[in-house]
């Protein structure tokens, strides 16, 4: 028979199977991340002035816009405990390269993004890499807010949302609706129960938790400071949030984030291999 | 939750057969009922919909699962769009379960799950980005779809893998459009994991009036 070119390969159904069954035992064995993420260093609550490009505090309900260059690291705080922000992250220099949620996930074998994980753009590459979390939970599930979701959490009225935002920013930056894609969401607690059902998680926004993100490409960022579409009380206040671009120094060959899988090691082959 | 149609095979306006690992698309008009049949079981149908009249209006994952408080997709389910629309409703489903947080593999995350050895297998967004371009879509217009007869639970400990599909030949999802939408579909060519059952095979479309 003559070749097409979509043949999958000589590996059995068996090898196949067997080969699955290998990378997942091994992506969800428990204990051994987090042991890893245990032993990692931890970053210091406060920057040296020397280390920082720049310095913003976003106002509830609005938006930040910034490029995070390949190495640099966006810090993000929350002082007074927001329920949850939303970035919309790019590749800079081709925006048709940007965060992917759902291969985040997936490759990584969990829905709990968290330090020591990467965000991976569509391309197969670490975009970003959570090199600190004081707070634990980020959203990659459920995404951010809408006029729509302001008006079934809060009732009717214009109140800020992250949609909108992000229109609004994408359009400064010469991007349109096509640009948008499904956030990453820090300091927002989303859990899912044995069903598929989804809760907001109170005890997981922390007043003063941070995260730090390490740019492993040039990245254009966007934040928008509105609460999470899930987070619940029904009052609608977001609290400021502040950002900080900053030099975290140069990466250790032992690094958390480079190091903690092998699926992560297999992103950092495909970014490295772009950038060697 | 599983639930059967009343719909008719031989009553309906359009019939497509779909050969294993290939792309597929359809326009269904609103108040058409789309079924997708899982013809041997085990095979995931990743799927996307776009607003036939504005194809920057797309489907959202994220915007449907908040909406239902759920994140699996069954009888019941709206498909949201990304500005909040409703774009078509699950009226039937035998399987009882889809997923809609996974996304779609591609040749480049193949290399990062897999290994480097499987970057030249296809993959669901080259289908993806082929059929969609015979719109006018390209690459940023492929977000994070809709796996019907995939089986990926998310644990509350947040662990999330894709097991055994619980589809069986001849099981069935039916959406009923609430607007004009473009169907665009991948027969998932995907070997390296439980979705295809290791075996990609052929779907059938149905659409009625």
């Amino acid at each position: 028979m003559a070749k097409t070119g979509f043949e999958t390969g000589t590996p059995s159904m068996d090898e196949l199977k067997a080969r699955y069954a290998e990378l997942k035992a091994s992506g969800q064995k428990e204990g051994v991340f987090e042991a890893k993420v245990a032993a990692a260093p931890r970053a210091s609550e406060t920057i040296s002035s020397n280390a920082i490009f720049e310095r913003e505090e976003i106002p509830g309900g609005w938006y930040w816009t910034a490029v995070v260059k390949r190495g640099q690291t966006l810090r993000l705080v929350n002082p007074h405990g927001t329920p949850g922000v939303a970035l919309q992250i790019w590749h800079l220099h081709d925006h048709s390269e940007r965060f992917n949620s759902a291969d985040t996930i997936k490759v990584q074998w969990t829905a709990r993004i968290s330090k020591g994980r990467v965000l991976l753009s569509d391309m197969g590459r670490a975009m970003m890499a959570i090199t600190e979390d004081t707070g634990g939970y980020n959203d990659c599930v459920a995404g951010h807010s809408t006029a729509i979701t302001n008006e079934k959490a809060y009732g009717p009225g214009p109140l800020r949302n992250s949609r909108d935002n992000f229109l609004i920013a994408a359009a400064k930056l010469g991007l349109g609706k096509r640009d948008l894609h499904q956030s990453f969401s820090p300091f927002a607690g989303v859990v899912t129960d044995e069903n598929g059902g989804l809760s907001w998680q109170d005890d997981a926004v922390q007043r003063g938790a941070f995260i730090d993100l390490r740019a492993e490409m040039d990245c254009q960022i966007c934040l928008s400071n509105c609460p999470h579409p899930m987070a619940t009380g029904g009052v609608y206040d977001p609290k400021s949030v502040e950002a900080i671009i900053w030099d975290n120094g140069p990466v250790s060959a032992d690094d958390l984030c480079r190091t903690g899988t092998d699926e992560a090691a297999r992103a950092y082959i495909n970014t490295d291999r772009f950038f060697a | 939750m599983t639930t059967l149609s009343t719909l008719k095979t031989e009553q309906a306006v359009e019939h497509h057969h779909v050969p294993a690992n290939a792309p597929f698309s359809v326009t269904v008009k609103k108040g058409q009922t789309l079924r997708i049949v899982d013809t041997e079981g085990q095979q995931a149908v990743d799927t996307l919909f776009y607003n036939a009249d504005d194809v920057e209006e797309r489907y959202s994952a994220h915007d449907t699962v908040t909406a239902q408080g759920a994140a699996y997709i069954t009888t019941g389910s709206p498909v949201i769009s990304s500005e909040g629309n409703l774009m078509l409703t699950v009226t039937a489903d035998t399987v009882g379960y889809h997923d809609t947080s996974a996304g779609a593999c591609s040749v480049e995350s193949n290399t990062v799950r897999f290994g480097h050895h499987t970057r030249f297998m296809h993959a669901c967004r080259e289908n993806f980005v082929l059929e969609g371009g015979k719109y006018g879509l390209s690459k940023k217009d492929i977000v994070p779809n809709i796996n019907f007869f995939m089986n990926v639970p998310i644990e509350p400990n947040g662990d999330l893998a894709i097991v055994d599909g619980l589809s069986e030949p001849g099981n069935y999802v039916e959406l009923k459009a609430e607007m004009d939408v473009i169907c665009l579909i991948s027969n998932c060519p995907q070997v390296n994991n439980p979705c295809n059952g290791f075996n990609p095979t052929p779907i059938e479309v149905f659409i009625w009036d």
